[in-house]
């Protein structure tokens, strides 16, 4: 079998990539396109670290053939801030210290706003149950729970502040 | 003179502070380093033992470096420095870790040949086309039936326990513990296990070796030892320390499963023989099977304890396994001897802590390594002895609780003692009464006399005295005549 062309929407554009048969997504975003904020903790399915959202449905890129998201729209983790600043849920992790390496955060973001966008007050059990897929070995999950609650109850203290305003460790808060 | 100018008044201890990654962890732009590309950057796969122990006979490479994409395999022949130890660098003997395997592999997943290929996909074929002779061999996978005399032999010098300055174990002695088991009311005897625990990062370990026009070579690693690393690769590689760049401090999770030199000096030396970039990122099978564990432990802990509680005398007998190479384990068993009787004041102790070579993975280090296992085994044998001698668990610690300046058994002061605070700060947020003796207590040194109220106070610094009978007034200098290795 030979390389063929699959064209896509990622993050608002318009992408078209030679793919070799059975890329998966992960690999062709993370090593031909350079989008690295999609992680690769195990490649097998078990992490949720992958995440990204195919036509609004989240998805381990990991076991997503590349072919399958041919003329779908793909939203990575590149996608979910705005142009300057940070999405609302962005900052309800910053605020509730919901990651320590950062390795399972973009996953951790993107499935939050797959979430929110279907229920916009989930309970707890439901962040908990769509927690499911998605491994934190730091964390401790508490204050991935939290952030989410947060961000749902628009509880984030500035929400969409850019990113450049964050508090100067050396002034006055 | 000239003024002195006041410093900028402070501003961040006391506070809250925004981490400087924050805003790069939640939009994905924190570049890990499996997330450096390069062009023409080839990617490294390891052919690994399939078994736990064997003689190899023979590696036949012929059929991997047909496969489309093959572009070198490396063996020992290689390595410049094939058999090193990490903590060589801080004195630890002998050289015993292969950096690839020989002429013997002593746990499975031990890496023998390195592939490197055009594609991750053809490095995968590749390493599934080389053919080993292998000539298996007896393993053995438990400590003390590694110390038997007929065991199946682990090491290349012909010694399943770590030698410490001559002798098979990290000892201490302190008092005279058989003394004190004569004179206790009670002996408390009991094994305490553990397995070995895989960190388990999200992030695996890897990195990226990139040669550079001046003939230096940039390592991006998600080492949590960015000089160690970078010292133990030159060693291995025989080239000036000068000759390497590593670019670390984002680690995708460690919690000391990233302080070995596993990754950085094979990606290295391929970069060096191929003159391109090469990646080596473990796959997630990798990290849990071959990545440094924590040590499983056997540990054995004899009590002597008086009527009332106090311990009296303490004999522990711990086993690390080290799996097939010592890595950080050596230097855990000393760590855990100092730590074995725990932060009480017992006046008969002996520790005899070995670090024992099997067919098991290599353990090393993991948060807290050689003191965590003893706190586990310590605080239930507490608790047990509470039980056996009939004695509430917050007395049986309040009575044998460090002071400052008790000698602990590795002769070293106790100078900064907080148990008894803490045990009293624990308590009232747990909501338990404690005594109004329990209350009274404090780190504070003891004196020589009678102190505070006489039950507590005197009695428990009547336990400190080597081997003297129970009475108050006992001299609260150390134990000078104890003779002790460590
Ligand atoms: S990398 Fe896709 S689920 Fe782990
Ligand atoms: S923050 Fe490290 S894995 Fe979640």
């Amino acid at each position: 079998m030979g390389s063929r062309i699959v064209s896509f929407e990622l993050c608002g554009r318009e992408v078209e990539v030679l793919v070799s048969p059975m890329a998966t997504l992960q690999s062709v975003l993370r090593s031909q396109l350079g989008y690295t904020g999609t992680k690769e903790g195990c490649r097998q399915g078990g992490c949720g670290s992958c995440t990204v959202l195919v036509d609004g449905e989240p998805m381990m890129s990991c076991l997503l053939p590349v072919e399958d998201v041919e003329g779908r729209r793909v939203t990575t983790i590149e996608g979910i801030a705005p142009v300057a600043g940070l999405a609302p849920i962005q900052q309800a992790f910053i605020e509730k210290n919901a990651f320590q390496c950062g390795y399972c955060t973009p996953g951790m973001v993107v499935l939050t706003k797959t979430l929110l966008d279907h229920h916009p007050s989930p309970s707890r059990d439901e962040i908990i149950d769509a927690l499911g897929g998605n491994v934190c070995r730091c964390t401790g999950y508490a204050p991935i729970i939290e952030a989410i609650e947060a961000a749902a109850a628009g509880a984030t203290t500035d929400a969409g502040r850019d990113a450049g305003d964050w508090p100067d460790p050396s002034g006055e808060r | 003179m000239p003024e002195l100018k006041m410093p900028e008044p402070l501003h961040v201890v006391g506070r809250s502070v925004q981490r400087s990654d924050a805003a790069a962890h939640v939009t994905g732009r924190t570049r890990y380093a499996g997330d450096y590309t390069f062009p023409g950057m080839l990617h490294l796969r390891m052919v690994r033992s399939p078994v736990h122990h064997a003689m190899i006979r023979a590696v036949d490479l012929s059929r991997a470096e047909r496969v489309p994409g093959f572009v070198r395999a490396l063996t020992w022949r290689d390595v410049p420095h094939n058999v090193y130890t990490i903590l060589g660098l801080i004195g630890v003997e002998p050289e015993e870790e292969f950096v690839l395997a020989q002429d013997r592999v002593r746990y499975k997943g031990e890496p023998i040949v390195a592939i490197v290929a055009e594609t991750e996909a053809a490095a995968l074929e590749a390493v599934a086309q080389v053919r080993l002779d292998l000539e298996e061999l007896p393993a053995v996978f438990d400590v003390e039936e590694a110390l038997q005399p007929d065991a199946p032999i682990v090491t290349h010098w012909g010694s399943n326990a770590f030698m410490f300055e001559g002798h098979p174990c990290r000892r201490v002695r302190f008092g005279d513990v058989e003394a004190g088991f004569a004179q206790a009311d009670h002996i408390v005897e009991a094994v305490y296990n553990s397995s070995p625990i895989e960190h388990a990062p999200t992030e695996t370990t890897g990195c990226v070796a990139v040669p550079e026009a001046d003939g230096r070579f940039t390592v991006y690693t998600n080492t949590q030892a960015l000089y160690f690393s970078l010292d133990n690769t030159a060693i291995i590689l025989q080239v000036a320390g000068k000759r390497l760049h590593f670019v670390g401090g984002t680690v995708g999770g460690g919690f000391g499963g990233k302080v070995d030199v596993i990754v950085e000096p094979i990606a290295t030396l391929a970069a060096m023989k191929t003159g391109r970039p090469v990646r080596y990122v473990f796959s997630r099978s990798e990290e849990m099977q071959v990545s440094s564990t924590r040590s499983a432990w056997r540990i054995r802990i004899r009590d002597g304890v008086m009527r009332d509680g106090r311990i009296v005398a303490r004999k522990v007998t711990s086993y690390a396994d080290s799996g097939a190479y010592s890595r950080q384990t050596p230097y855990a068993l000393t760590k855990h001897a100092a730590n074995a009787a725990g932060p009480y004041a017992i006046p008969n102790v002996s520790i005899d802590a070995y670090c024992v070579f099997t067919n098991r993975t290599p353990s090393s280090a993991m948060r807290g390594f050689g003191v965590t296992m003893a706190s586990y085994a310590i605080e239930v044998q507490m608790d047990r002895i509470a039980e056996r001698v009939g004695v509430d668990p917050w007395t049986i610690r309040f009575v044998n609780a460090y002071r400052n300046g008790d000698m602990k058994p590795h002769r070293k002061l106790a100078e900064d003692a907080t148990l008894i605070e803490t045990m009293q700060a624990a308590a009232a947020l747990v909501g338990h009464e404690l005594t109004d003796e329990q209350r009274a207590m404090t780190s504070a040194p003891r004196s020589p006399g009678p102190e505070g109220s006489p039950g507590g106070e005197a009695a428990a610094a009547g336990s400190r005295a080597a081997g003297a009978p129970a009475s108050a007034g006992a001299p609260a200098a150390p134990a000078s005549t104890a003779e002790g290795v460590l």
